[in-house]
């Protein structure tokens, strides 16, 4: 098994090494991740997005949610299939404005659009503090991964696979980066799709069919300390609901995605991306299944978040589960790279400043940090289920939403009471996470308002911002009475041309 | 530019896949079951391709004359 896993990860190592001396060139990091998604086409296109979109959070972390909780893990299921109706109508309006005023990351976005410093401040910020506990989950499920080979190097040294999945990264992306190419995504995407159709076809034969799962896995969560639920029952419907809008909206605000849409070929491409990647999506529903499936073979992981390598090994022969170890792994790894990096030249571009002869540079340190605070994460160990990272980061990504839709639709909201409504609602989701976790026991009035607390964080976030807007605008009539009328700005003058077609 | 408006117009179908999913009372049952799913499951399976394809029909609905 391991010997299959060390030559999967180094033919994958292999791949990239090549091809990333065939395509090489001197631009800078950012662009040149954009450069991909216009110098191919919609094939790879589709493998470079969908590629950074499933990732552990896919293989790992929604299995462990169903096998621990059942109904309500699929949450995941509902937040892929919506992410792209909304990508579909919102993005290619983004992209236009991107492209015309040569904005690559959505804080150049905010900082033309508003031309408010502070608020491009806020929205790099979000971007990048939610890129980390999401890299958290990657290298936890990589964690998870490498442990099921068993004892590598002693069975004293536990901490090893933690270690290892920190090492990788920080050498893929030292010697890679993203020049990281196509080639990989395409390669990786061939390696999870093997994964999923074996596991989908392969282990319910075994297991007795799909009704005999889903009965066994009903039983098993009816009697466990804490219930869990086949079906979703009513008191779980809001924060199901919740938590599927909550990331569906979220998903394409973190740096890696937004960069992502923003470099495509044109608004067109976009648009038929969202049609096929839902094909990603159907992938990601029969992984979640995977957590009944190891329900319904007796797994009794010590740690649910570990249950989908197990069931690996228990229904594989040794060298197919070496073969999935190490996709799993991939999986993790080359999303996790791209994210550090495009969050760290989002802080050399829009919270340092950098120069573009220090850009490069500063980001190296940047991504460096950035990894380490993902690894800090991993290491506090107060967390059951690994997905609560991604939900943590999309807490604070989704109080970026209001500035970068309102500022595409209608410019009712100034920049300071986006502002206000961003520290309302980025404090108060936090505050709501440390006190009870992503999913935020509320009641109001007898009420059960039990949801997602980015949800409740974002509601907060437009309350305060419009009673901001609503209070200050007296205000601002007085001042401007003695003041000369502010030059607007290109942004605006531009976004309003456009806003005419 | 006017015809551009009315070919959006189409996108607002692409809100049948929010109100399908985010109105869970709808689904959360277990029968009718298909090829042993619950419907809570299968319901949920069948709105990918679902919502695929309404995509697909707004984006060719909205790229006539393009």
């Amino acid at each position: 098994m391991l010997a299959v896993f060390l030559s999967c990860i180094a033919l994958v190592a292999a791949v990239g090494f090549l091809s990333s001396r065939w395509w090489r060139s001197d631009v800078t990091a950012l662009e040149e991740w954009g450069l991909a998604g216009r110098q191919f086409g919609a094939v790879i296109t589709w493998c470079l997005i969908g590629g950074d979109f499933y990732t552990a959070y896919t293989l790992i972390a929604v299995p462990a949610l169903v096998f621990g909780v059942g109904a309500s893990g699929f949450f995941a299921l509902v937040y892929t299939i919506l992410v792209y109706p909304f990508v579909f109508v919102v993005m290619p309006r983004l992209w236009t404005v991107a492209q015309r005023d040569g904005y690559i990351t959505l804080a150049d976005f905010v900082r033309g659009c508003y031309n408010n410093r502070w608020l491009a401040l806020a929205v790099a910020l979000s971007g990048i503090a939610a890129t980390v506990p999401y890299i958290a989950l990657q290298l936890a499920g990589m964690q998870v991964a490498m442990a099921a080979l068993g004892p590598v190097f002693g069975a004293h040294a536990s901490g090893w696979p933690l270690v290892a999945a920190f090492a990788l990264l920080a050498a893929y992306d030292f010697s890679s980066g993203l020049r990281a190419p196509a080639s990989i995504a395409v390669v990786k995407d061939v390696m999870i799709y093997t994964l999923v159709i074996a596991a989908a076809v392969w282990i319910p034969m075994r297991l007795g069919g799909y009704g005999h799962i889903f009965s066994a896995a009903a039983r098993s969560l009816a009697v466990r300390p804490v219930p869990g639920f086949l079906i979703l029952p009513p008191k779980q419907y809001l924060s199901f609901a919740t938590l599927a809008l909550g990331s569906a909206l979220a998903a394409f605000l973190y740096p890696h995605m937004a960069t992502s849409v923003l470099s495509a070929r044109s608004a067109r491409t976009i648009q038929r991306n969202a049609i096929v990647l839902p094909a990603y999506t159907l992938l990601l529903g029969l992984v979640a299944l995977l957590g009944y499936m190891a329900i319904a073979a007796g797994l009794h992981p010590a740690n649910a978040n570990d249950v989908v390598p197990q069931l690996i090994v228990r229904m594989f022969g040794p060298h197919f589960a070496g073969f999935c170890l190490a996709t799993i792994v991939i999986g993790g790894l080359v999303p996790a790279a791209i994210m550090a990096i495009a969050a760290a030249s989002l802080f050399a571009r829009n919270v340092y400043h950098a120069s573009p002869a220090q850009e490069a540079r500063v980001a190296k340190w940047a991504s460096l940090l950035i990894k380490l605070a993902a690894l800090a994460f991993v290491l506090s160990g107060r967390i059951t289920y690994i997905i609560n990272f991604q939900l943590l980061g999309g807490i604070w990504i989704l109080q970026t939403l209001p500035a970068i839709v309102f500022g595409l639709y209608r410019r009712r909201l100034a920049a300071p009471a986006l502002l206000a409504g961003w520290v309302a609602g980025t404090v108060v989701g936090t505050l709501m996470a440390i006190a009870r976790g992503s999913v935020y026991p509320l009641h109001i009035a007898g009420l059960d308002l039990t949801a997602y607390a980015a949800i409740d964080a974002l509601v907060v976030n437009l309350v305060i911002a419009t009673a901001c807007q609503l209070f200050s605008r007296p205000l601002a009539r007085i001042q401007d009475g003695g003041q000369q009328p502010r030059q607007p700005s290109s942004g605006q003058i531009k976004l309003a041309v456009n806003d005419s077609h | 530019m006017e015809r551009t408006g009315a070919r959006r117009r189409w996108n607002w179908l692409l809100l049948l896949p929010f109100a399908g999913l985010l109105w869970v009372p709808l689904y959360a049952r277990q029968t009718p079951e298909l090829f042993g799913f619950p419907f809570f499951y299968w319901y949920q399976f069948a709105w990918v391709i679902v919502s695929a394809a309404l995509t697909g029909l707004v984006y060719r609905l909205t790229s006539r004359g393009e």
